[in-house]
């Protein structure tokens, strides 16, 4: 057998054509939603939306994990670089998304020590350098992401670290999926998977969207050629009269998952309410640190309580992620709102949709 | 931020791994993941190795990308 190219065998052209021409063979019109912002970024990226627009409507949901953080949440990492003492460490994606207090790129730019790190390694290691000062992750993103968290947490446990601490956002996807189903707002045929959080929780665990909810979910890899596919099996499927959870990404999501990470994850966090932004509170979304490793919890360490005043803006986040309106419906689309000039997180977000449309596609107007 | 990307394994010290990403080459945490050797690819998100990939379910999907109906 031939050795695979896990980067150009699946951007293949002439593989794409093939299976275009297979999905063309369907004709029925389904409206397929993608409920992870990779997928997102590939799908406009690669122009899939449009070459789909015959008869399948790619719709995106509420997977990037920085959209979906509200503003009181983004208030609490202000609150805490604020802090005497602190470094406040987090993701890159997080420095530019604006909120009442501005940014915190401004807040950095004023001097306050705010360090973007690439891993939760690195934030253990600028603990472990600066001892007389308060290191805090603000840990933002799904489960995907969680076990690098929970793993930092462990560690600086065994190292008898006592100056790192972790604020945590991260979220379960499963419930926003559900709440956005069980709402009604909108229609979808099918779902295409979450192919990265799947290498975390499994394939098996998705059996509630044809079981519960009569909608077919293949799982997807993050390559052009990968959502293409994917996109053939649930045409398929509903050609077929069929409603179960496919595996397309096999090469990475086995049925149950990562049991190592998620037994990490499960080890330092458990679920508790949370507040998604265009959703409001869902309960046991999101990830609280565990009472046994509660001095690393900055939210309890830290005093990060802040009331904030929602203001009415004109930007439409919260209609974007519930799949509601595309984002060049929203009035301030590419002006004055750009990736320049954020003025919500689905513009500032690579996986936002607002972001990817701007950067691939603000040319094309959807119908 | 769920993005992760295959790496190739180039050496292994312990729970740590070099990994070769398109020419770039990092240290990885090789906590979450078992069994696996030199020359492997892994998917990394965050510094830690979160999958090994199978050379041969790849192999396969790239078969049924060429499949004809």
């Amino acid at each position: 057998m031939d050795k695979p190219n896990f980067f150009n065998d699946f951007k293949n052209a002439s593989y794409a054509q093939n299976i275009l021409s297979k999905i063309r063979k369907f004709q029925n019109e389904i409206t397929i939603m993608e409920f992870c912002g990779g997928h997102t970024h590939t799908i406009f990226k690669y122009g899939i939306r449009e070459i789909l627009l015959q008869n399948v409507k790619m719709r995106s949901g509420p997977g990037c994990p920085v959209c979906v953080t509200s503003n009181e949440d983004l208030a609490k990492a202000f609150v805490l670089a604020k802090t005497p003492n602190v470094i406040l460490t987090t993701y890159g994606d997080m420095l530019s998304v604006p909120n009442e207090f501005g940014t915190l790129e401004k807040l950095k730019a004023e001097g306050f020590d705010i360090r973007t790190v690439y891993s939760t390694l690195d934030a253990l290691k600028i603990a472990e350098n600066n001892p007389n000062k308060k290191i805090v992750f603000f840990a933002v993103g799904f489960e995907t992401t969680a076990p690098a968290t929970a793993a930092s947490i462990l560690k600086a446990k065994e190292k008898n670290l006592k100056n790192y601490f972790v604020s945590s956002v991260l979220k379960f996807t499963i419930p926003v999926t559900i709440a956005l189903l069980k709402s009604g707002e909108v229609k979808i045929d099918a779902v295409l998977g979450p192919g990265h959080v799947s290498t975390v929780i499994g394939s098996e665990i998705w059996n509630f969207f044809p079981q519960n909810y009569k909608i077919p979910c293949v799982i997807s890899g993050f390559e052009p050629l990968d959502i293409l596919q994917s996109v053939f099996l649930i045409l398929k499927q509903i050609a077929e009269n069929r409603c179960e959870v496919e595996n397309e990404y096999k090469r990475a999501v086995l049925p149950q998952g990562n049991k190592i990470a998620l037994k990490i994850l499960n080890d330092v966090f458990e679920p508790a309410s949370a507040f998604w932004r265009g959703f409001g509170e869902i309960p046991e979304s999101g990830m609280k640190i565990k009472k046994e490793f509660s001095e690393f919890d900055a939210d309890l360490v830290f005093n990060t309580k802040i009331k904030i005043n929602e203001k009415n803006t004109a930007c439409r986040c919260g209609e974007v992620l519930r799949g509601l309106i595309e984002p060049h419906e929203c009035k301030i689309f590419g002006n004055p709102c750009t990736p320049e000039n954020p003025f919500g997180p689905c513009m500032v977000s690579s996986e936002g949709s607002c972001s990817a449309f701007y950067k691939f596609n603000k040319n094309t107007i959807l119908t | 931020m769920c993005l992760a990307v295959p790496a190739k394994i180039l050496e292994i010290n312990g729970q740590e791994a070099k990994v070769d990403i398109l020419g770039i080459v990092k240290n990885i945490s090789l906590l979450m993941i078992e069994d696996v050797q030199k020359g492997d690819f892994v998917l990394v998100h965050v510094g830690f190795a979160l999958q090994k990939l199978s050379e041969k379910e790849a192999q396969k999907t790239i078969e049924i990308f060429k499949e004809s109906v």
